[in-house]
C-alpha cells in the first residue's frame, strides 16, 4: 500500500519536474526527494522482516589480482529503524570463523562487535561508517547497511531513463560526516532500488561508483543479487553476488548475543 | 636442515593430499571441517650478545609449525580439535602441542564445553585484570603470532543464559602456571643468580580446581560484566632455602581470589572500556610475608577511535594499588627491589592499514611512569594474497632499571618474521 502511495506521489513528482510546475501541495520537492530516499533505503536495506544471504565479495585490482570474501549475512529490523547483522567469514582462510556484529541505529554511531575464532575473542570495534572500508573492498559499512536518510540534503535533479527502467536521479549533499561531497543515485521508479550510484568528492571528480548488475525477485521482493563498486581512481572494484538470498526466515534475537559469537549457529551459517 | 625440510615436505603433503580423500570418507566429511595453517617463525636477538646457556645464541625462537584443525558439527554437539606439530629450531626437535580439544553440547539455554580450550575473559587490551588464565609471556615477548600469549587451559565451562544475562562458570582442575620467559633463551632478572630453582604446583586435588565465574550481558549499548576468580596466583613468588647464601629457590603460587568488574561500550566517538579487579591474597592478607604478593586493587580504563580512514588509535591507563605497603616494605629483604605502592602502566596503539587492509602497520607501546621502564612492539603484515601472509614484529624492552618487568629483558631486542600459509 505504502509502496502504491509512493509510487504515485513519484509520478507527481515527475510531472511537476517534467511540467516545471510548482511543488506538491503540503510538501516541499526536498522533502519529497528524502521519502524517496527513504523508499530506497526500505527497499534497498530493510526488505523483510529478516534476510540470510550467502554474499560473495571479490575484491579486484587494476592489475587483475583477486581476493575474495565470502561470509553469511544474518540480518533482522527492529523497532524503530534499528538492525542487526550477524555476518560470519566463511573465507578467506586468515578469517575463516570470524564473526563481526553490528547493532545499527538511526542517526546514532552502531555498536560493533569482532569475534577471533584463533583467540575466542570478543572485541569492541571502534569505527565510523561513512569513513571505513568494510573488510578492504571498496563498499563502506554505509554502502553495505544504508546511511541515515536525515545525513543529507536530497534533491530530484530529473527522470531518466536507464536501460529499460525508469528512474529518478537524486543528488545527495552531506550534512553529517561522509566520504563524498556529493553523491548522484539513479532510484528505480518501481522497485526503488538504486540502479546506479555516483560518488563526487570535494574537487567535483568522480571517484566512486556503484553499479545494481543483477536484480531478482525474492519471494515478491525485487533484491539486487549482483552489484559492483569501482574505485574510478585506483581502478579497484569490489563485485558481490547474493546467494541463496531468503527473507522472513525468523532469526531470532537470541541469535545476535555475545554468546552467540563465541558459538556461531550452525544451522543459520550453511 | 634436513629435518626442516622433511617436516615441511610431510606438512604439505598432507595439506594437498587432502582434496584426494576418498569419496566415502568426503560423504562423511560433510560436517567435518579439516583447515589448519603451515607456518615458519623465527626471532633474532639484535643486541648481538649470546646468554650463555644451552640454548642461548643469536635466536631467541626458531621454528616450523603445522597446524591441524578438525571441527565436527552435528545436531547434539560441536567436537573441535586443534594440533600444532612443530620443529624446534633452537633445541632442535620434533613436537606437538594440543593447542584446543574440546567437545560443546547444548542444553536448552545452556551449554557445556569440556576439554582443552582458550579462555580470554575483560577488556583490556594486553593488560590483565579479570582474565586469570594463563599466559605465556616467553611467545609474547619473541614476537609470535599473538594467539600463543595464551596458554590452552584443560577445563569445564557451562554457559547459561537468560533474557538478557549470560553467564559463564570455569572450573579447571588441572592449574597451569603463566609460562615466563626461560631463562635459557632471555636474560633476565634473577634475584638468586645460579641458585638451583624447583616449582612446587598446587597439588591435583579437588580443592585446588580453579574456579572462575563471569556474569554478563549489554545494556544502553555497554558490554558489562562482573568477575569472581578462586584458585592461585600464576605467576610464582620465590622461597629460598635460607635468606643468606641459599642454596635452593622454590617457585610457588600462593592462593588468590579475585572480584573483579567491568564494562565498555561507545561514547567519546569512540569505545570506552574500564575495568576494575581486587586481588585477594588469601594466604597474606596481613601483607607479612615477603614471598606472597600482597593484596592489592587494579583498575584499568581503555579508550580507541578511528582517526581516519583506516587508522586506529587506541590508549589505556592501568594501576596496581597495593595494600598493606608498610607492611611490605617492613619485611621486604634487604638489598631486594621494591615495588612501588601504586604501579602504573600507559599503553599506545596505532593501527594504520593501507592497500584495501592488506597491508598493516602498527605500533603497541607499553610505559610505566612508576617502573620507568618500556616495551615496543612495531609490527608490519602483508597479506600476499588470500592464503598467504608475511609479518615483522619488533620487541624492543627497556628503562632505567634492570629489575623492572620490562626493564629486564633490555639485551633481548629482537625482531621476528612470520611467514603463514592458511588453508
Amino acid at each position: 500500500m505504502m509502496e502504491r502511495v509512493l509510487l504515485v506521489v513519484l509520478a507527481v513528482i515527475v510531472v511537476a519536474q517534467e511540467g516545471g510546475q510548482a511543488p506538491l501541495r503540503g510538501a516541499s520537492p526536498l522533502e519529497d526527494a528524502a521519502s524517496l530516499v527513504r523508499q530506497s533505503q526500505e527497499a534497498f536495506h530493510r526488505a523483510g522482516t529478516d534476510l540470510k544471504a550467502r554474499v560473495k565479495m571479490t575484491l579486484l585490482t587494476k592489475e587483475g589480482q583477486q581476493r575474495l570474501r565470502d561470509l553469511m549475512m544474518l540480518r533482522k529490523n527492529e523497532a524503530g529503524g534499528n538492525q542487526r547483522y550477524f555476518l560470519y567469514f566463511h573465507g578467506p582462510a586468515d578469517v575463516r570463523g570470524t564473526v563481526l556484529m553490528v547493532y545499527k541505529y538511526p542517526n546514532q554511531e552502531d555498536d560493533r562487535w569482532l569475534f577471533i575464532p584463533a583467540l575466542n575473542l570478543v572485541q569492541r570495534v571502534a569505527a565510523r561508517d561513512s569513513r571505513s572500508s568494510f573488510v578492504g573492498s571498496d563498499f563502506s559499512y554505509e554502502d553495505i547497511s544504508g546511511r541515515d536518510v536525515e545525513a543529507d540534503t536530497h534533491t530530484v535533479l530529473r527522470t531518466e531513463a536507464l536501460g529499460s527502467r525508469q528512474t529518478v536521479v537524486i543528488e545527495s549533499v552531506p550534512t553529517r560526516e561522509a566520504d563524498y561531497a556529493k553523491k548522484l543515485s539513479w532510484i528505480d521508479q518501481v522497485t526503488f532500488l538504486p540502479l546506479k550510484e555516483e560518488y563526487y568528492d570535494v574537487q567535483g571528480a568522480l571517484y566512486k561508483a556503484f553499479t545494481a548488475d543483477e536484480i531478482r525477485d525474492v519471494q515478491g521482493l525485487p533484491t539486487i543479487t549482483k552489484r559492483t563498486m569501482t574505485n574510478v581512481k585506483t581502478g579497484h572494484k569490489t563485485e558481490v553476488v547474493f546467494e541463496s538470498v531468503a527473507y522472513n526466515v525468523g532469526l531470532g534475537d537470541d541469535i545476535f548475543t555475545e554468546r552467540t559469537l563465541r558459538r556461531p549457529p550452525e544451522k543459520w551459517l550453511k | 636442515m634436513l629435518g626442516r625440510v622433511i617436516f615441511l615436505s610431510f606438512a604439505f603433503f598432507i595439506v594437498h593430499a587432502l582434496p584426494l580423500t576418498p569419496y566415502p570418507l568426503r560423504a562423511l566429511a560433510d560436517d567435518l571441517s579439516l583447515h589448519g595453517f603451515l607456518q615458519a617463525n623465527y626471532s633474532a636477538r639484535l643486541t648481538g650478545l649470546q646468554p650463555p646457556t644451552s640454548e642461548g645464541g643469536d635466536f631467541l625462537f626458531g621454528e616450523e609449525r603445522f597446524q591441524l584443525r578438525l571441527d565436527k558439527s552435528g545436531e547434539k554437539g560441536r567436537l573441535f580439535i586443534r594440533t600444532d606439530f612443530f620443529h624446534d629450531a633452537i633445541a632442535n626437535r620434533p613436537d606437538l602441542e594440543v593447542r584446543e580439544a574440546y567437545v560443546d553440547t547444548s542444553m536448552g539455554g545452556s551449554d557445556v564445553r569440556v576439554g582443552r580450550q582458550l579462555l580470554i575473559w575483560g577488556t583490556g587490551d594486553y593488560l590483565f585484570i579479570n582474565d586469570i588464565f594463563a599466559k605465556d609471556w616467553g611467545a609474547f615477548f619473541s614476537g609470535r603470532p599473538v594467539e600463543y600469549l595464551r596458554v590452552p587451559q584443560d577445563a569445564a565451562k557451562l554457559d547459561l543464559s537468560a533474557g538478557w544475562i549470560s553467564a559463564e562458570i570455569v572450573a579447571m582442575p588441572f592449574f597451569q602456571a603463566d609460562k615466563l620467559p626461560s631463562r635459557d633463551r632471555f636474560y633476565q632478572f634473577d634475584p638468586f643468580p645460579g641458585v638451583a630453582r624447583s616449582t612446587q604446583q598446587p597439588a591435583m586435588e579437588f580443592q585446588n580446581t580453579e574456579l572462575a565465574a563471569r556474569v554478563y550481558g549489554t545494556t544502553w549499548g555497554f558490554d558489562t560484566a562482573l568477575y569472581l576468580y578462586r584458585g592461585f596466583f600464576h605467576m610464582p613468588g620465590l622461597e629460598a632455602d635460607r635468606m643468606i647464601a641459599p642454596t635452593q629457590i622454590a617457585e610457588r603460587f600462593p592462593r588468590l581470589a579475585v572480584y573483579g568488574a567491568s564494562t565498555r561500550g561507545n561514547a567519546l566517538g569512540g569505545v570506552v572500556s574500564t575495568e576494575v579487579g581486587y586481588y585477594d591474597s588469601l594466604a597474606d592478607h596481613a601483607g607479612r610475608d615477603p614471598i606472597i604478593p600482597n593484596s592489592s586493587f587494579r583498575y584499568l580504563a581503555g579508550y580507541q577511535r578511528q582517526l581516519w580512514e583506516d587508522f586506529t588509535l587506541g590508549l589505556q591507563y592501568y594501576g596496581e594499588i597495593m595494600m598493606q605497603y608498610d607492611v611490605y616494605r617492613a619485611s621486604a629483604p634487604s638489598g631486594f627491589p621494591v615495588q612501588d605502592q601504586h604501579r602504573q602502566l600507559m599503553t599506545l596503539r596505532l593501527t594504520q592499514l593501507f592497500w584495501n587492509q592488506t597491508l598493516r602497520v602498527g605500533l603497541f607501546a607499553f610505559y610505566s611512569p612508576t617502573d620507568q621502564d618500556y616495551y615496543l612492539i612495531p609490527e608490519i603484515r602483508y597479506s600476499i594474497s588470500d592464503n598467504l601472509w608475511v609479518s615483522a614484529t619488533g620487541n624492543i624492552f627497556g628503562g632505567r632499571r634492570t629489575t623492572t618487568f620490562f626493564g629486564q629483558f633490555g639485551a633481548n631486542d629482537n625482531l621476528a618474521v612470520t611467514v603463514r600459509y592458511e588453508f
